[in-house]
């Protein structure tokens, strides 16, 4: 029997905001050990929760930027389950009455595009974090990460592979980093995602047990985890076995996911809506004021550099990878006026050094504004481009500007016709052999004399000049 | 007399004419203790140290004409109510060590104030229990009885201001708490709208009961204390900002031509002639100074109480699973796993009360039950509250008993849950609504024991209730007996 | 007869949600006491609750915020003072399986 995978994808999003989702401590990543904690997220007794206003909007922009219907309406619930990295012994959430619902993302598919459904988004606070000591009976918490705000993005079951899933989450992933809500840094856990996979025969309408995957920390490793998720289900089922309805976590070096024993217990978390939280209404003026605050999307910026500044399709998606990159790339090209030139540049030399040096875009040397007049340099032929990739090294490495660099290293193209002629009059005087062949009809001897002008002028002559006059001078 | 007899506002008069010292008041208040702390056990913690501190500085503002509403007045702080650097209890084993890093917003109005504090008072643990019986620290007696409890489960708040431990104190109340011990130990009780006053700070029992208000020895004394602790707290989501009347201004001024609702729901089978009688009174002296007293209906009265034990240890059971022996409080020792701690130190620290409310919270949020149990409550709820809108629309107060009965003996209740809930049959209806009610003496048994009547009103009306119990307590002012301890 | 609402085995299965562990006779105890509370809840199944909105607040409020800025934290050692047991900055508990 051919069987269908049915996945189903829950993201958790990380905002970006200074403050944690229901008091005043830092979110920042990486400080020393329970130093970002206070009497409201530790969950001390008599504590209470206030919901910081910038999570709601960047709840909203997401929901937005995925075509959500945003509800006039919703509220917060707890989440009642015990673990040590979740002081209240609850984490507080969104249940009955999510913010935003009925989603949805296009992806590229083998066969073309396809919608993937959202079912909701909502917003929630983040747990603390579980350290285990390898040979000690111990484990420690810290308690920075304890009221991170999260959002939660809920896919349907709409996806029927690791690719899809693959291409669904790096829409989503790509979105939220656009929209600058989110990092995205899938190590630091900043964009996590469990799944729940199932199979069922082809064509069939019902859905088969599932099982929820979780501890995927690459785009990757979901793809992996998926892969090897479906093809267990696959044997188990052909076997004439039956999937059991569990939580596994994948492990990476393995390459093989098993089933999490330490909350075996069945889910039985007694949501009940918060008291302690009040409703929160979004009205429309506010969701016109956040939708006016969206910056251009992903895609649409994609399709428009394909339009506007007439480049390939593939060169727009490398462009567009990054609302800095894309920010970067629209700056070069309204200083040069050479979208396809600056194009080049940006996806060959730029990204080529930042990738060597894992650096980010922004903390790129080179500005839009320098780069822009190294294109102008090339384009009035004051240097060549060989030259101009020498120099585009020098101002990343220097972070000079390409004119600075080209003087102070003499690099400026011979263009003066009276001495090009001259030192075109002494090769040819000092090559008569070759003089006579190019003469006798053999053209190809025309290179040598191009080759031995260059050596000359040290490359700094302008190419087309050289063309022109040796034509001129070798015909006599 | 003693200065620990006297009121806030008589000792304010004698504090700012320089007739006594903020000190003096202070040593007196302690003094007192000393006498009768051992009989009445109002108290799981003094503050004496912090208080002659507290004193001092209360006696310089004074001087320099600086002081605050309460300077130099000694209050007592429920020991639910966190203290930063002195320990917090809620009475139970599981916070025996607690000591807060922070203060309560109400401690912080009350520092500000120039406020004394002189300790923290016993309570039912976690505020569930209408005696203060299921406290780890002991049972408080009731000032005008020994033998008898003095209500809860603020009873230690009350007992104090009754035996003079403390000028005035603050509760909690979360199906009565606050007025149930004031009616039983002869003190004034208010317990105000949802929303008035501050609980961050305030160890949740039932987030959406839950209020914080004061005992004292008079109405006079409520609306001083009132001016001080209410208002809108940013820290808590909860809180209403409505602006503060001054609660001063609504003293003596009569109820001449006041509609006073009396429900027929509120005076039935069960309820002792003696408190009957007392009430009744209470409405005829009323109907005396020019109000109309007429029967009214609220018909949703007699499921309040179910509503009540779903919705209160459903939030219970999930406001008290942070009581885990990780971060604060009582940790097992010998435990295998985590699993086994978790056990091992909630079961060990929380006391027998505590834990049916969390069993039966759990229960009824659990899956499958939740729309039986929490959905159905919530719902009837809402039916509550509309009965209480519409009463309103007509009423300017509504008059009931505070309790079924006067105290009674310790031990009396402790083996029969259901009996000891049907003592806050009276007032659980006010937390439910979200609307304000004060208790305020109104006689005594034959056998000595205080009897209180209650007044509620309208959602941030708390000036109505002290208009109308100023009107009453000037009515009867032959009632000023003390209890002799 | 009384009918029971709720067995020793759900009394065993709640108290295991609700993190707590109870001797036999206690359990029996708990599960009499609970009954007699269940059947008292019961009286709410008169009520004609239809199209009634669920009351989680008593007075009616909404958007309540902070703004996102960053205020003081504990120094660590006071976040650990209450603890049990701490050790390296952190809060300390037995060994967790996952």
């Amino acid at each position: 029997m051919e069987y269908e995978p049915v996945i189903g994808l829950e993201v958790h999003a990380q905002l970006l905001t200074d403050a944690k989702i229901f008091c005043g401590c830092s979110t920042k990543f990486g400080a020393a050990p329970n130093s970002h904690t206070c009497p409201i997220c530790l969950g001390m007794p008599g504590v209470l929760p206030v919901l910081n206003k910038k999570v709601v909007e960047f709840m909203m922009k997401m929901a937005l930027a995925t075509n959500c219907r945003l509800n006039r309406g919703c509220l917060f619930a707890r989440k009642n389950y015990f673990y040590p990295d979740l002081p209240k012994g609850y984490q507080i959430s969104q249940y009955a009455q999510p913010p935003a619902e009925h989603g949805w993302v296009e992806v590229e598919i083998a066969g073309g595009k396809k919608r993937i459904g959202i079912t909701r988004i909502h917003m929630e606070e983040d747990a603390g974090k579980l350290m285990h000591d390898e040979f000690s009976p111990v484990s420690r918490v810290d308690l920075n990460r304890t009221g991170v705000p999260l959002i939660e993005i809920v896919s349907e079951p709409d996806i029927r592979g690791a690719e899809e899933a693959a291409a669904y989450l790096r829409r989503l992933h790509e979105t939220l980093v656009y929209l600058e809500i989110c990092d995205g840094n899938m190590e630091e856990g900043s964009f996590r995602c469990d799944a729940n996979v199932s199979l069922r025969p082809k064509g069939s309408e019902t859905f088969g047990t599932r099982a929820e995957l979780k501890n995927m920390n690459s785009f990757r490793n979901v793809q992996r985890a998926l892969e090897y998720e479906i093809k267990r289900q696959q044997y188990l089922l052909e076997g004439g076995g039956s999937v059991v309805q569990e939580t596994r976590l994948w492990d990476d070096t393995a390459g093989v996911s098993h089933p999490m024993r330490g909350k075996e217990e069945a889910h039985d978390y007694r949501y009940f809506p918060d008291p302690d939280l009040v409703p929160v209404v979004i009205d429309d003026a506010w969701v016109e004021a956040v939708r006016q605050t969206l910056p251009e999307l992903p895609l649409e910026r994609r399709e428009r550099f394909v339009r506007d500044y007439q480049i390939p399709a593939y060169d727009a998606g490398v462009l567009t990878a990054s609302r800095q990159l894309a920010d970067y790339y629209e700056e070069v090209v309204r200083l040069s006026a050479e979208p396809k030139l600056a194009s080049n540049w940006v996806m060959g030399e730029i990204l080529r050094f930042l990738n060597e040096d894992k650096k980010e875009i922004r903390a790129c040397p080179i500005t839009p504004a320098a780069l822009a007049e190294l294109i102008s340099l090339i384009k009035e032929g004051q240097i060549s481009g060989k030259m101009a990739k020498e120099v585009v090294d020098q101002m990343y490495r220097t972070g000079a500007a390409p004119g600075a660099i080209i003087k102070e290293k003499g690099l400026v193209q011979i263009t003066d016709e009276a001495a090009l002629s001259a030192t075109i009059a002494a090769v040819i005087a000092a090559n008569p052999g070759q003089l006579a062949q190019y003469r006798a009809g053999k053209e190809k001897v025309f290179g040598f004399f191009v080759g031995q002008v260059m050596k000359a002028t040290q490359g700094k002559a302008n190419p087309q000049l050289i063309n022109d006059l040796l034509k001129k001078m070798l015909a006599g | 007399m003693e200065l620990y007899e006297l009121t806030i506002h008589e000792l304010q008069a004698k504090l700012r004419a320089g007739e006594t010292t903020a000190a003096e008041v202070t040593a007196s208040v302690f003094r007192r203790i000393d006498a009768v702390e051992k009989d009445v056990r109002a108290y799981i913690s003094l503050m004496r140290k912090s208080a002659l501190a507290e004193a001092a500085r209360a006696e310089e503002q004074l001087r320099k004409g600086e002081a605050g509403p309460l300077a130099g007045i000694p209050i007592a702080l429920k020991d639910i109510t966190c203290t930063k650097g002195y320990r917090t209890t809620c009475g139970s084993r599981v916070l025996d060590n607690f000591i807060p890093p922070y203060d309560a917003t109400v401690v912080e109005k009350l520092r500000a104030a120039g406020a004394v504090f002189t300790g923290k008072t016993n309570m039912d643990e976690f505020a569930m229990g209408s005696s203060t019986e299921t406290s780890h620290y002991g049972t408080t007696r009731n000032p005008w009885d020994l033998g008898r409890i003095p209500g809860g489960s603020s009873g230690g708040s009350a007992a104090a201001v009754a035996a003079g431990e403390c000028i005035a104190s603050l509760g909690s109340d979360t199906g009565g708490s606050i007025r149930q011990p004031a009616a039983l130990c002869g003190v004034v009780g208010l317990k105000p709208t949802y929303g008035r006053v501050s609980r961050y700070g305030l160890i949740a029992f039932a987030s959406s009961l839950d209020q914080i208000g004061p005992f004292t020895k008079d109405v006079e004394d409520c609306a001083i204390v009132m001016n001080v602790i209410a208002g809108y707290d940013p820290a808590e989501s909860t809180s209403v900002p409505a602006e503060v009347p001054d609660y001063r201004g609504f003293l003596g001024r009569g109820v001449e031509g006041w509609t006073v609702g009396i429900p027929q729901e509120y005076f039935v089978a069960g309820i002792d002639p003696e408190v009957e009688a007392a009430v009744r009174r209470t409405i005829t002296l009323l109907e005396g100074a020019g109000a109309r007293c007429v029967e009214i209906s609220l018909p949703h009265t007699r499921y309040c109480l179910a509503v009540y034990y779903i919705i209160a240890p459903a939030e219970a059971c999930s406001n008290l699973a942070r009581y885990d022996g990780v971060r604060f409080g009582f940790r097992a020792e010998g435990s295998r796993d985590l699993i086994d701690l978790y056990k091992k130190s909630r079961s060990a620290g929380f006391g027998a009360e505590v834990k049916r409310r969390i069993m039966l919270g759990t229960y009824a949020l659990s899956s499958g039950y939740y729309d039986a149990y929490y959905k159905k409550a919530s719902q009837v709820r809402a039916l509550i509250k509309r009965d209480f809108d519409t009463a309103f629309a007509s009423c300017d107060a509504i008059l009931t008993p505070t309790t079924p009965t006067p105290a009674f003996k310790i031990g009396e209740k402790t083996d029969d849950p259901m009996q000891m809930y049907l003592s806050d049959i009276f007032t659980i209806s006010a937390n439910l609504a979200g609307i304000p009610g004060i208790s305020v003496p109104c006689g005594f048994s034959a056998a000595g024991l205080p009897i209180g009547v209650q007044f509620l009103a309208g959602h941030f009306q708390e000036g109505r209730l002290i208009q109308i119990a100023s009107a009453f307590e000037k009515l009867a002012p032959s009632e000023k007996r003390r209890p002799a301890l | 007869m009384e009918t029971t609402k709720i067995s020793t085995d759900e009394v065993t299965y709640v108290a295991n949600l609700a993190r707590l562990i109870f001797a036999e006779e206690e359990t029996e105890r708990f599960a009499s006491q609970l009954n007699a509370i269940l059947r008292y809840m019961d009286t709410l199944q008169e009520v004609d609750t239809t199209g009634v909105e669920p009351m989680t607040h008593a007075i009616a409020q909404k958007n309540a915020f902070r703004t996102d800025a960053v205020g003081e934290s504990l120094p660590v050692k006071t976040a650990l003072a209450n603890a049990p047991e701490a050790r390296g900055n952190c809060f300390q508990v037995p060994k967790v399986i996952e």
